[in-house]
C-alpha cells in the first residue's frame, strides 16, 4: 500500500478522538447494528450455513496451497479469451501499468467500479498525477470522493456519514465534478439516490475506459466476477471500450462450481441479502458485446509474503464481506479511519500489518486493536480465526522491539520468573494485601493511569486465597 | 474422583472469595477439592500480549501442578480457553521450532481435564440445581471466552435459573464484549472505557442490583467502571451466588475451617 496512510498516529491515539466524536459513534452504532441484526436473520435462514462456511474455507485454503498453478491457468484462459494479463509486484508497478494502459487509449477520464484493490494501491491519486480523472460510481464511494474523505468501511465506505451530511456534500461538491445536485435537494434516500443517478449517468455514457476490481476470478475459464447492489458496476463493465481490472492474486477460485459456495456466503454476510442484486461475469472479449479491450492486472503487493506465514496466511481467505467490521465493538467505537488503511476493523487489523509490515507506528499497533472477544471469528463466512492471527502478529511486533516493547518484555520476563516461583509470588501478593490501606485510588505511572482514568482499582483482600487455604484446609 | 481447584492468579491475589465459594460449593455437592500450591498462572496475559515464549514455563508448571487429578476446575472461562485453545498451539509451535515434544505433551495431558466451573457442574456432576439461595435481582454478563471459545451455552443460565429467590433479568447487548481484553484495557484505554461505559449503561437499564459473571477479569473492569460512576449495582461472580444458601445467605461461613472430605 502507498504512503498516504503512513505517518498515521498509532491506533490508540487515533481512536482517542473518535471515541469522543458522538456523531460518528451514533452513525456507526446505528448502521452496524442494523446490518448486524439483518445478517443474523439472513444466515439463520440457511440450515447448511456451517457446511457452506467450511466449504468456503476449504476451497480457499486449497486454492492458496496451489496458488501458482491456478494463476498460470487463469492467465492462459484470459489470454485465450482475448484478454491481456499483467503482473504487478507492488502498488507502484500496478499504478504504472494502469496509467500506461489508460494513456494508450488517449483518454483522460475513467469510470470506476468500487474496488478495494485499487484503493489499496491508491490508484485514483496515481492517475490524477498523470492527468487522468477517475470517477467513482458506487454511491458510497461517490460520497467519499466528493467529500474529499477516506473510506471507513469495506462495504459502506461512507458509513460514518448520515443523510444530512451526504446532502450537504452533494449540494456543495457535485457541481465541481460534473452535473450539479438538483436545486433544494432534500435528505430522503430517494432524493439522494436520484441526485447521484443523474450525476453518474452523464459519466457512464461518456466513458471510454472502465476500471474495476473483482470479487472472484475463475481459473478454469478466465472469468471475472463482480457482485454489487446498485447496477453502476454493470454499467462500467459493459459500456466502455476498454476495461481494466485490478485484482489481488488471492481472489482466484479453481472452478465455476466453487462460485456456488461463495455466491451464497458473500451476500448474506455482507448486505444480509439472499442474492446480490447484480452479479456480473465477464470472460475476455467478444465482438459487439461489451469492452473490445480487456486487461487484467494481477496484484501481489505483499500477498506472497503473507502466504509464506503459516498462521497469518488465512487472512488471504477473506472475501471482503465486512461482517467482521459490523460486529466488532472496537471498530464501532474507534471508527474506520483509526485503522489507517483501506482495510479497517478486524480484518484490517490482521491484513494491513501483513501486507505493509509492522515498521510504522500505526501498523505495529493494529494487532493490539482488539479485545480478542472472538465476535469476528464467529461471523466470518470463511472462518478466519482472526484472534489467532492477532496474537501471532503481536508476537512479531513484540519481538521486533521498538518503543514500549523492550521495556514490556523486561516486565514480562520478571513476571514469568515470579510466576514460576510460587513462594516468591505468594510473598509479593501477601505484601500487596498487607499494604492495601496505603494504595492510592488513582495511580501515577502511565500504564496504571490508563486503567484508573476511567475505572476504580479493585480493593485488595486481606489475604490471598492460598493463605486462606493453608489455614483452613490443612 | 480427584478434583483440583485452579482459582487463577487473579482470584488468588484479588478475589479469594471466589475461590472460597467454589470450595464451599463443591464440598457441599460432595466433591473433595484440592488446591495444589505449586500452581500460579496459566500464562494468558503474556500469551495474548505476544510473549508466547514467556508462557512456556507456565505450561509446564500447570501440567506438573495438576498432574494426577481427574479434573481441574476453574471459575474462569478465559483461563480455561487459554489452556484448551492455546496450549496445543504453544506445543505445536515449539515442536515446529525443533524444540521437542515436551510442551505438546504437557498440553495434551491438561486439555481434556481442565473444565470451567459451569461445565464441571452441568457436564460432570450433572446438576443444575445446586441448592443455592440468593434473593436478589440479577443480570448475567456472559464473558466472551466462555460464550464463544468454550461455547458454555445456557449452562450458566440454567444454574442461575435454579437458584431459589433469584430473579434473573435480561441484559441488553449481553453478548457484546465489555472492553476488558486483558492488556487491551491499558493499551487502548479510550476504546476500552467506551465499551465499559456502554456495558454499564446497559446493565443499569435492567434495574438489577447485581451483575453476575463467570470471569472476574471482566467483572474487575465492569465493577471498576460501576464504582467510578457510583452506580447502585455490584458485580458478583457466579460461583459466589451458587455458594450462597438459606443457611448462609451471605457466604459468611465459606471461610470457616472444615475437615477435608466432609461434605
Ligand atoms: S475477515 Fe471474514 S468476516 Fe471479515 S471481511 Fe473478510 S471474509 Fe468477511
Amino acid at each position: 500500500m502507498s504512503d498516504t496512510y503512513l505517518g498515521m498516529p498509532s491506533f490508540p491515539q487515533a481512536a482517542k478522538a473518535s471515541t469522543k466524536d458522538t456523531r460518528l459513534r451514533a452513525n456507526l452504532t446505528h448502521a452496524t447494528r442494523t446490518i448486524r441484526d439483518k445478517r443474523a436473520r439472513a444466515v439463520a435462514e440457511l440450515d447448511d450455513w456451517a457446511q457452506l462456511r467450511e466449504a468456503g474455507k476449504r476451497i480457499k485454503d486449497q486454492t492458496l496451497r496451489h496458488l501458482d498453478d491456478y494463476l498460470v491457468q487463469l492467465e492462459q484462459q484470459v489470454t485465450a479469451a482475448g484478454g491481456t494479463v499483467h503482473w504487478a509486484a507492488d502498488a507502484a508497478e500496478a499504478n504504472r501499468i494502469v496509467a500506461d494502459l489508460v494513456k494508450a487509449t488517449g483518454e483522460t477520464e475513467v469510470v470506476k467500479v468500487k474496488s478495494m484493490a485499487t484503493q489499496e494501491i491508491e490508484l485514483n491519486e496515481a492517475l490524477a498525477a498523470e492527468g487522468i480523472t477517475a470517477y467513482e460510481t458506487d454511491l458510497a464511494e461517490l460520497i467519499v470522493q466528493l467529500g474529499d474523505d477516506r473510506p471507513s468501511h469495506i462495504l459502506v465506505p461512507a458509513i460514518h456519514r448520515n443523510r444530512g451530511e451526504v446532502r450537504d456534500i452533494f449540494t456543495e461538491k457535485m457541481g465541481e465534478w460534473g452535473r450539479p445536485a438538483p436545486e433544494g435537494l432534500g435528505d430522503s434516500p430517494a432524493e439522494l439516490a436520484e441526485a447521484a443517478r443523474l450525476h453518474l449517468r452523464e459519466k457512464f455514457l461518456r466513458a471510454k475506459v472502465g476500471i474495476s476490481g473483482a470479487n472472484f476470478m475463475v481459473a478454469e475459464t478466465g472469468t471475472l466476477v463482480v457482485v454489487e447492489s446498485e447496477g453502476n458496476g454493470r454499467m462500467c463493465l459493459t459500456l466502455p471500450e476498454t476495461l481494466i481490472s485490478v485484482v489481488g492474486i488471492e481472489k482466484v477460485v479453481p472452478t465455476w462450481r466453487d462460485l456456488e459456495v461463495f455466491l451464497q456466503l458473500l451476500p448474506r454476510s455482507s448486505t444480509a441479502e439472499r442474492m446480490n442484486p447484480y452479479t456480473s461475469l465477464w470472460t475476455g472479449t467478444s465482438d459487439g458485446d461489451g469492452p473490445r479491450d480487456f486487461h487484467l492486472v494481477l496484484l501481489d503487493n505483499g500477498r506472497t509474503d503473507t502466504l509464506a506465514d503459516e498462521v497469518g496466511r488465512q487472512a488471504l481467505r477473506c472475501i471482503r464481506c465486512s461482517a467482521c467490521l459490523n460486529v466488532c465493538p472496537v471498530y464501532e467505537r474507534a471508527g474506520g479511519h483509526a485503522y489507517g488503511s483501506v482495510y479497517p476493523g478486524p480484518i484490517g487489523a490482521i491484513l494491513t500489518p501483513q501486507l505493509r509490515g509492522t515498521a510504522s507506528a500505526i501498523d505495529a499497533s493494529l494487532p493490539f486493536a482488539s479485545t480478542l472477544c472472538g465476535a469476528c471469528y464467529e461471523v466470518c463466512p470463511v472462518a478466519i480465526d482472526i484472534p489467532e492471527v492477532l496474537v501471532h502478529l503481536r508476537e512479531q511486533v513484540a519481538e521486533q522491539g521498538g518503543p514500549g516493547h523492550r521495556a514490556e518484555h523486561a516486565v514480562v520476563r520478571a513476571g514469568t520468573w515470579l510466576l514460576d516461583h510460587p513462594a516468591a509470588l505468594g510473598a509479593v501478593v501477601r505484601l500487596a494485601a498487607k499494604t492495601r490501606k496505603l494504595h492510592p485510588k488513582r495511580l501515577p505511572i502511565a500504564v496504571a493511569r490508563a486503567w484508573t482514568d476511567s475505572r476504580d482499582l479493585p480493593r485488595l483482600p486481606q489475604a490471598p486465597f492460598r493463605d486462606w487455604w493453608k489455614k483452613n484446609r490443612p | 474422583m480427584r478434583v483440583a481447584l485452579f482459582p487463577t492468579c487473579v482470584n488468588d491475589a484479588i478475589h479469594p472469595r471466589t475461590g472460597q465459594a467454589v470450595v464451599a460449593l463443591l464440598e457441599r455437592l460432595g466433591v473433595e477439592v484440592d488446591f495444589p500450591a505449586a500452581q500460579t498462572c496459566c500464562g494468558q496475559p503474556q500469551y495474548n500480549t505476544g510473549y508466547r515464549r514467556a508462557t512456556e514455563p507456565l505450561v509446564h508448571r500447570m501440567a506438573d501442578a495438576f498432574a494426577g487429578y481427574d479434573h481441574v476446575v476453574t471459575p474462569s472461562g478465559s483461563c480455561t480457553a487459554m489452556v484448551r485453545d492455546n496450549y496445543p498451539r504453544i506445543g505445536a509451535r515449539a515442536r515446529a521450532e525443533g524444540r521437542g515434544d515436551g510442551l505438546a505433551k504437557a498440553a495434551e495431558s491438561l486439555v481434556p481435564r481442565v473444565l470451567e466451573l459451569t461445565e464441571f457442574l452441568v457436564d460432570v456432576l450433572k446438576v443444575t440445581d445446586v441448592g443455592a439461595y440468593y434473593p436478589h435481582r440479577v443480570t448475567y454478563h456472559p464473558s466472551c471466552h466462555g460464550l464463544r471459545m468454550l461455547g458454555l451455552g445456557d449452562r450458566p443460565r440454567r444454574l442461575l435459573e435454579a437458584v431459589e429467590g433469584l430473579e434473573l433479568v435480561e441484559l441488553p447487548g449481553a453478548e457484546e464484549c465489555c472492553g476488558f481484553g486483558g492488556t487491551f484495557a491499558v493499551k487502548n484505554p479510550d476504546v476500552s472505557a467506551a465499551m465499559g461505559a456502554d456495558k454499564v449503561s446497559n446493565a443499569l437499564s435492567t434495574g438489577a442490583e447485581v451483575l453476575c459473571g463467570a470471569d472476574n477479569s471482566c467483572l474487575l473492569h465492569i465493577g471498576g467502571t460501576l464504582r467510578r460512576a457510583d452506580a447502585p449495582m455490584r458485580t458478583v461472580h457466579l460461583a459466589e451466588i451458587l455458594a450462597c444458601t438459606r443457611a448462609d445467605p451471605t457466604g459468611a461461613d465459606w471461610g470457616a475451617p472444615r475437615a477435608r472430605g466432609t461434605a
